[in-house]
């Protein structure tokens, strides 16, 4: 709670829409959309889970084999990273909720580091699987991969829909949280308007949260 | 909007230590469902549950403090449940359909 009403620290004063009663109406109404998009996304990701869920009960045996495939270390040290970041992006809110922009800044310099760390990690997962012949769905090359199960592919096809739907999601969070970087530097948020970067915040961790499902379903269970 | 805030109140400020406490039990519970994975054989059927109920926690842990569910408006609360509800309904129905046809074949 911030008993200071000055603006002491620099940044402009945020005006907000005219359609508005006040800015904590705008605050509100902006993070309620925010929520709604969130319900899309569950949904996004719910239908690939759904559908995950029937063909690995119809084909148990193939997606055993399909998960001996990836390494769950690569799997293991990307939940860290994600979790980690999850950690900063909440931090970067907290900086700025206590009027401290410099640590808000760090906090987000180092949440779009840690995408980065887990973009590279799953570069060399996908480089390594394009290597041995396995592609999605019809692609995998069934002669360099020998598979036991003549529909391999299919594993593969969830595998990477659902990691790369994921990663694409890593990589917006990232140019939005450096677009939150780059007006935090600017200094336009502070205690009393930091709504862009609650709304981030937001997205940031729904991407944390998938993972957190996904690294058991592909990496473990199988 | 039955949860409007006067503007004199400010927002919730979850503590620091708060969060570094949330984050720590993520961490734990990710190194708790490898060491479950490390007992598969011996857990059997039980070792996809275990792994997603530890996932489920995760989440929760998210949810609530990451994400500010905790301190947040019971609309938005009802608004991403609502997203889970309709999810486990997609799962039902498509469940429901797959695993109750009967294989005809076309006497044509």
């Amino acid at each position: 709670m911030s008993t200071n009403s000055s603006h002491a620290h620099g940044g402009h004063e945020h005006h907000f829409a005219h359609h508005f009663r006040s800015a904590e109406h705008e605050y509100l109404t902006s993070k309620e959309g925010i929520w709604l998009f969130m319900v899309t996304e569950i949904l996004m990701f719910g239908g690939l889970f759904v559908g995950y869920a029937i063909f690995h009960n119809i084909y148990p045996e193939m997606f055993a084999e399909g998960a001996k495939y990836l390494d769950w270390h690569m799997g293991f040290i990307n939940t860290l990273v994600l979790i980690f970041s999850s950690l900063t992006m909440a931090l970067g809110i907290y900086f700025l909720q206590k009027d401290q922009p410099k640590k808000a800044a760090t906090s987000l310099a180092i949440t779009i580091l840690c995408g980065a760390v887990f973009m590279f990690i799953k570069y060399l997962e996908y480089t390594h699987k394009f290597e041995h012949g396995i592609f999605p769905g019809r692609w995998l090359n069934v002669e360099e991969v020998h598979p036991e199960h003549a529909n391999l592919g299919m594993y593969f096809g969830f595998y990477f829909c659902m990691t790369g739907l994921h990663g694409f999601h890593v990589l917006i969070g990232m140019g939005l949280i450096t677009w939150l970087l780059i007006r935090t530097l600017r200094g336009d948020f502070n205690s009393k308007y930091y709504t862009a970067v609650e709304g981030v915040g937001i997205f940031w961790h729904i991407v944390d949260l998938i993972w957190i499902f996904l690294f058991p379903l592909l990496y473990l269970v199988g | 909007m039955a949860e409007h805030h006067d503007d004199s109140q400010g927002h919730h400020i979850t503590p620091f230590a708060t969060y570094v406490k949330v984050a720590s039990a993520l961490f734990v519970l990710t190194f708790l469902t490898v060491i479950a994975h490390h007992f598969n054989q011996t857990l059997g059927v039980l070792a996809a549950p275990v792994a997603f109920l530890i996932a489920t926690i995760k989440a929760i842990l998210v949810m609530l403090w990451f994400m500010h569910l905790k301190h947040d408006s019971v609309t938005n609360r009802v608004i991403f449940g609502a997203g889970f509800f309709f999810l486990a309904l997609l799962l039902f129905f498509s469940g429901l359909d797959i695993w109750t046809r009967v294989i005809e074949f076309s006497t044509l």
